[in-house]
């Protein structure tokens, strides 16, 4: 009997996030389908990706280490971008990428948010550690450490508030400002946001009190806040200072105030009241 | 005789006075900092021309009201957590170029 190996040709699967579709091509159909599952709400049809990632997958002799530090580093025309569980080449100027791992989805989750933080940052825009939502048109984020209250605003949110993300929130400049767009990066909640995007309207830096209240930040505060937020991985200095440049046009052109709330619903109340003005 | 040491900004930082406080962030190892007005002024004087023994007795002794001998000490220290980080660079020989000083916010 003879070992035969199948090569399945099939049509690559976009994953359009911030406006930004990034075509994943697997041979894999159990694997296509599980990103297919994980990534609804994401996934477009693109019948000519601008950008592309090829998965190779293997399977691993022991079990993959997705703790093991991660590294991203230029090394010519692309980006190294290496952990314990995956190997992953991107090349800016060509568009074109590929990673090398195991049939676990939290390896191109990982891959795809490394991606986006390279093509923002020469945007001028950014990921952030924070929860979205949008409200009245506006969209607002929440931004704060590990229990400062994303996931809490997150689960207490009204039915007319569209969940961008309760965990990463991605940060586009527009004409005009910037916006928030939907992520599929999920915390707690282990809900994907809404494919859906709109005007920033203030950064809130999340903190638990005895009351709800919105408190002034200064300039200095709000910038060291939210350079503490700010997902960036790349060891590279130019990409680093963009970064850092951002982040000084953000707080001069976006409010960022102080959110003190009891953790419940009433939250809302002033954020509505925030919406409407 | 102890050498002298001269200090200067390297250029792969990014710097920016923003409300009053200057910050800077390490281009090498993302590391971010910000200064306090003591640190700001030996920031701001480090040309790589200007001896640091000198930019104690003549900026931090001068606009703070601290003695020479803990100026020093406190300035030694700052400096070398600096070039740790790569953010200053430091020689008992003159520098010869500085990235210039980080500019004001509008």
């Amino acid at each position: 009997m003879t070992a035969t190996s199948q090569t399945v040709q099939l049509d690559p699967l976009a994953i359009e996030i911030g406006g930004t579709p990034i075509a994943i091509r697997t041979e894999s159909l159990a694997f296509r389908e599980l990103l297919a599952s994980r990534y609804a709400g994401f996934v477009r049809a693109c019948p000519n990706p601008e950008l592309e990632l090829a998965i190779e997958l293997f399977e691993p002799v022991e079990p993959a280490q997705a703790d093991e530090d991660l590294q991203v580093r230029l090394q010519g025309e692309e980006w190294c971008i290496e952990r314990g569980d995956f190997r992953a080449r991107w090349n800016p100027a060509a568009a074109r990428g590929r990673v090398r791992q195991s049939a676990n989805p939290y390896a191109i989750d990982s891959v795809l948010r490394i991606i986006h933080t390279l093509i923002l940052a020469r945007q001028g825009g950014f990921l952030i550690h924070a929860a979205s939502a949008i409200r009245g048109g506006r969209a607002f984020l929440f931004a704060g450490v590990s229990g400062a209250g994303k996931s809490t605003i997150s689960r207490f949110a009204p039915p007319d508030v569209q969940l961008l993300t309760d965990e990463i929130s991605y940060v586009v400049r527009s004409n005009d400002g910037y916006k928030a767009c939907g992520t599929p990066f999920a915390g707690e909640l282990a809900r994907v946001g809404e494919n859906r995007s709109a005007p920033l309207s203030t950064l809130f830096l999340l903190e638990k009190g005895p009351e709800n209240r919105i408190g002034p930040v200064g300039e200095s505060e709000a910038l060291r806040s939210l350079m503490r937020n700010i997902l960036f991985f790349a060891e590279d200095a130019g990409l680093v200072s963009q970064v850092f440049e951002s982040a000084c046009k953000f707080v001069n052109q976006v409010p960022v105030r102080k959110l003190i709330f009891v953790p419940d619903e009433r939250v809302w109340d002033i954020i509505g009241q925030q919406a409407r003005e | 005789m102890i050498a002298a040491r001269y200090i200067a900004r390297n250029s792969a930082i990014a710097a920016r006075l923003v409300g009053g406080e200057m910050m800077i962030m390490s281009a090498t190892d993302s590391t971010f900092f910000t200064l306090n007005d003591v640190a700001t002024v030996i920031w701001q004087a480090a040309d790589g021309r200007t001896p640091l023994s000198e930019i104690v007795t003549a900026k931090i002794c001068q606009e703070f009201d601290v003695c020479p001998e803990e100026a020093e000490r406190d300035a030694e220290q700052f400096v070398n957590e600096l070039s740790q980080h790569g953010i200053l660079r430091v020689s008992e020989l003159p520098i010869g170029s500085s990235s210039p000083a980080p500019p004001e916010r509008p």
